[in-house]
């Protein structure tokens, strides 16, 4: 079977196509103001170039930037409703009472707080209102607004709740783009019930990407499904994606880890991913990245995803390089690069200009950086090394030595050691993203409280092991491939009955018609 | 008028941070508290804090906080009066006002929730509290370790329900039957306990606590925002001992009788390279044994913070990886006393070691 993988950064479009576990082509394109112009061009480029038919693919998938983006520049995101089931606990702190004013304006301030909603062990905190709802969905049609999101206190235990209040507000608004909170997050109703607002806000821009994409593959002359990539590492449909738009969130630097691994078949070690802007450094173990467990803001809002735990800094083969005093970064030339890096004959010296006077790399025009001095160029040179340095000693767990594996465009930056740890270059770094995305498998979740006093542990366990994997096979995985690869049974403190915090997580092999 | 200040929005940033630092690693995390009174400040509610030499003989002095458990607390937010609720069912109950609240423990969470409830009833809240730090049970504040009658009690949910703790045997049963009840009410509550005489609060409270919070907290802030070493800062307001600094490398959680359990494993880093350190925790962090050796043991306080940012890290939180500095800071000398080490000493948490004073140790 062949994939095609794309990964769209801030800096490149990257298009790779593997045939089972080998990589027969790839390309860089710079990324475009429109994106889409950028991903076809990558399409057509690695296409073209590796003479490949498109009838051969049997399935694309894509990692974007495209809804980080949106939500970072409060671009596209549509008017959208909140409605919470929990009255008359939660009042203290109404929905998105800790966002960020220009976004909670951007989605309009259309909040409602309303009966319903679960305590920790399933007892109803008050029954659901059906005219209080029904006068809130009108509310909300008056204003024009179709969008809503629906989080009610626990239905991360029984999401029954906010089933039947989507099914109220569709009474009255019928073509409403409703989210549930259970759909997407976990324990925390904040974090949770904001991934489901901001899911909520992006449906539109969902949408009309899913199409962009599809046209673009036909374009291309591929009719094979695509996938788009969430932060886990894993894939989803595209009829998924365009329901959760929210989970492709950061959903880059889990691709490049995952990329990293694949390549190098090495899955205990440190990831370094040089790109344009930024420098990402992760941990590899058991060949996944290791997941922060802290809460995690996107554009200022904060949610409850697993994302990899990532140590970001501002170096990137674009970084901008003053002379005196020697700062790189963390300003960077971004996508013009190649117009405005010395050695493509622009006026700003970047670090792959430094890259190139060191030797370390053969790009654009070396003659263009002969004129400067070598004692300044080694000084830029040493000042990467250690920046890079300092942020792989932060990830490291144990003096024992690990392998760095340095990946991305700009890992002509990193020399063969990072401190005195050997870095390891696999064949093709600059595309491990796109790689990743390639190889990404399609998952399933569940994270929920149990009463044990009312369900045997085994029980429990069973039960979310059945939904996990069910919501994989929902998500496009092949059933006969679906397992169950993490499980977490969390007693919780100070809760009678066991109560326990149960966690399970099911990954397959993309299932193919 | 009353000699009181009034807590502005820069203040609330501070306390949390403080808070969380005296919380080491337990009390719950402030950041929805914080949340909570900063709306209720935008409200035009006013938050003033009573001097602890302001307090008067025959001031009535309820303590208020929540009692539950910390994963209701992120998932069933509060309607908001709990705490208020309870101290008012108390008033009806004992039919005497309040005069001021004050926090039963400053650590984490339940530094906020009487600044919350005494900005609804127009009450000051008192520079003090029952444990200057976090400790997991209600029998472990200094009102009850020095005598304070352990009854009348109360708890308010959010549906308005209130119960009366008229009599409890000691402050062991109080602890026992209020944990019951805040169960039933759906692991989250707001608890008053017995109203105190001033000169009652002035004998047994931990004093000052408040303002120490804000102070550590400040330290911190302006320490990040001028580019300095906000750890250096925070010993130096706490007069503190750094024990360790280093790198995460192993945590073990578990759960035994109710408290949360378990050890953390730090490899050092920077002076401290070549040495371990191990913490016990039950809730927060009770010893400190640096390559074997006790360094440090509650009731003194051991807080493990961010080594770069001093964000203060709690037990449920710390994991695999994180670079932390591990502070002693020591306890107020009403928590050293032979009769507060009963309660709140190694032993009383089942180390069978004796209690010597950090400022001893170094």
């Amino acid at each position: 079977m062949i994939r095609v993988g794309i990964d769209v950064g801030g800096t490149n479009t990257d298009a790779v196509i593997m045939e089972r576990a080998q990589v027969v082509h790839w390309v860089k394109t710079p990324t475009t103001v429109d994106i889409m112009g950028g991903v076809l061009k990558a399409l057509e480029l690695v296409l073209g170039e590796s003479g490949l038919s498109p009838e051969r693919i049997g399935a694309v998938m894509i990692g974007t930037t495209h809804f980080t983006n949106a939500i970072v520049q409060r671009r596209d995101l549509a008017p959208t409703a909140a409605i919470r089931l929990g009255l008359p606990a939660t009042q203290a702190l109404p929905p998105m009472v800790d966002w960020p004013e220009d976004l909670r304006r951007a989605l309009g301030e259309h909040i409602y707080l309303a009966h319903g909603g679960f305590e920790f062990d399933g007892r109803p905190i008050s029954p659901l209102d059906p005219l209080e709802l029904r006068k809130i969905a009108e509310d909300i049609k008056a204003k024009g607004v179709r969008n809503v999101a629906i989080s009610a206190v626990f239905s991360p235990i029984n999401p029954k709740i906010e089933v039947e209040a989507a099914r109220i507000v569709r009474e009255v608004i019928p073509d409403a783009q409703i989210t549930l909170s259970s759909e997407i997050g976990r324990i925390g109703l904040l974090e949770r019930e904001n991934a489901a607002i901001l899911n909520a806000s992006l449906q539109d821009l969902g949408y009309k990407i899913v199409r962009a994409f599809s046209q673009a593959l036909r374009d291309a002359g591929i009719s094979a499904p695509f996938y788009l990539t969430q932060n886990d590492g894993t894939l989803m449909s595209a009829d998924f994606a365009e329901k959760f738009p929210v989970l492709t969130i950061a959903s880059g630097p889990t691709n490049s880890m995952r990329g990293a691994a694949f390549l190098s078949g090495i899955k205990e070690a440190i990831v370094v991913d040089v790109g344009g802007t930024t420098t990402d450094v992760g941990a590899l173990h058991h060949g996944f990245p290791r997941e922060a467990s802290i809460a995690v803001e996107v554009g200022g809002v904060r949610t409850n995803f697993r994302m990899p735990d990532m140590f970001s800094l501002g170096l990137g083969g674009g970084s901008i390089v003053q002379q005196d005093p020697l700062k790189i970064g963390p300003e960077s030339v971004g996508f013009r690069l190649t117009e405005e890096a010395w050695v493509f004959g622009g006026g700003t010296l970047t670090a792959t200009d430094i890259a190139v006077a060191a030797g370390m790399a053969e790009v654009g025009d070396a003659q263009r950086v002969q004129g400067l001095d070598p004692t300044f160029v080694e000084a830029a040179v040493e000042r990467m090394q250690q920046m890079i340095a300092d942020a792989v000693d932060r990830m490291l767990l144990s003096p024992e030595p690990i392998p760095v594996i340095v990946v991305g465009g700009g890992s002509i930056l990193v020399r063969d050691k990072v401190g005195n740890l050997p870095t390891i270059k696999p064949d093709h770094y600059p595309v491990a993203n796109a790689v990743g995305a390639a190889i990404a498998q399609i998952s399933g979740e569940v994270d929920r409280v149990y009463a044990l006093a009312n369900i045997p542990r085994e029980k429990a366990l069973e039960e979310a092991r059945r939904e996990a994997k069910q919501r994989a096979v929902e998500a496009g995985a092949d059933p006969s491939t679906v397992e169950i690869v993490e499980v977490e049974d969390v007693p919780l403190a100070y809760l009678p009955g066991n109560a326990t915090r149960i966690r399970v997580k099911a990954v397959g092999d993309l299932r193919l018609a | 008028m009353r000699r009181t200040w009034k807590l502005n929005d820069a203040d609330l940033d501070a306390l949390t941070i403080g808070a969380a630092i005296l919380g080491t690693g337990g009390g719950g995390n402030p950041y929805l508290g914080k949340l909570r009174a900063r709306a209720l400040l935008r409200q035009g509610y006013a938050v003033r804090i009573l001097p602890f030499d302001a307090l008067e003989d025959d001031d009535v002095v309820v303590s208020v906080g929540g009692i539950g458990a910390p994963v209701v607390g992120i998932e069933k937010i509060e309607k908001g009066d709990e705490c208020y609720l309870a101290m008012r069912a108390l008033e009806a109950y004992t039919r005497c006002r309040a005069t001021a609240l004050i926090p039963a423990e400053v650590g984490g969470s339940n530094s906020i929730e009487p600044l919350i409830a005494a900005a609804y009833a127009n009450l000051p809240v008192v520079d003090a509290d029952g444990m200057g730090r976090a400790f997991p049970e209600v029998q472990m504040c200094t009102y009850f370790i020095y005598g304070a009658r352990p009854y009348p009690a109360a708890l308010a949910d959010e549906k308005g329900n209130t119960v009366i703790l008229g009599k409890v045997q000691d402050m062991y049963w109080l602890e026992k039957l209020a944990r019951t009840v805040a169960v039933d009410m759906g692991a989250a509550a707001g608890f008053a306990l017995p109203p105190m005489r001033g000169e009652e609060v002035r004998r047994t409270a931990v004093p000052h606590t408040l303002t120490q919070a804000l102070g550590l907290g400040r330290a911190v802030l302006e320490a990040r925002a001028r580019r300095k070493n906000p750890i250096e800062r925070v010993l130096e307001v706490a007069k503190g001992v750094l024990l360790f600094a280093g790198k995460v490398v192993n945590v073990q959680h578990r759960i035994e009788k109710g408290f949360a359990r378990g050890q953390v494993r730090i490899e050092g880093v920077e002076g401290f390279k070549g040495s371990s350190l191990v913490l016990e925790i039950q809730n927060e962090n009770l010893i400190a044994r640096r390559d074997g050796e006790v360094v440090a043991t509650v009731p003194d306080l051991i807080t493990v913070l961010d080594l770069e940012t001093a964000e203060p890290i709690t037990t449920e939180t710390v994991r695999y990886g994180f670079r932390v500095a591990v502070l002693g800071l020591p306890a107020h000398l009403r928590l050293k006393t032979p009769r507060a080490l009963e309660v709140v000493g190694p032993r009383a948490f089942g180390y069978d070691l004796d209690y010597r004073p950090l400022e001893g140790r170094v």
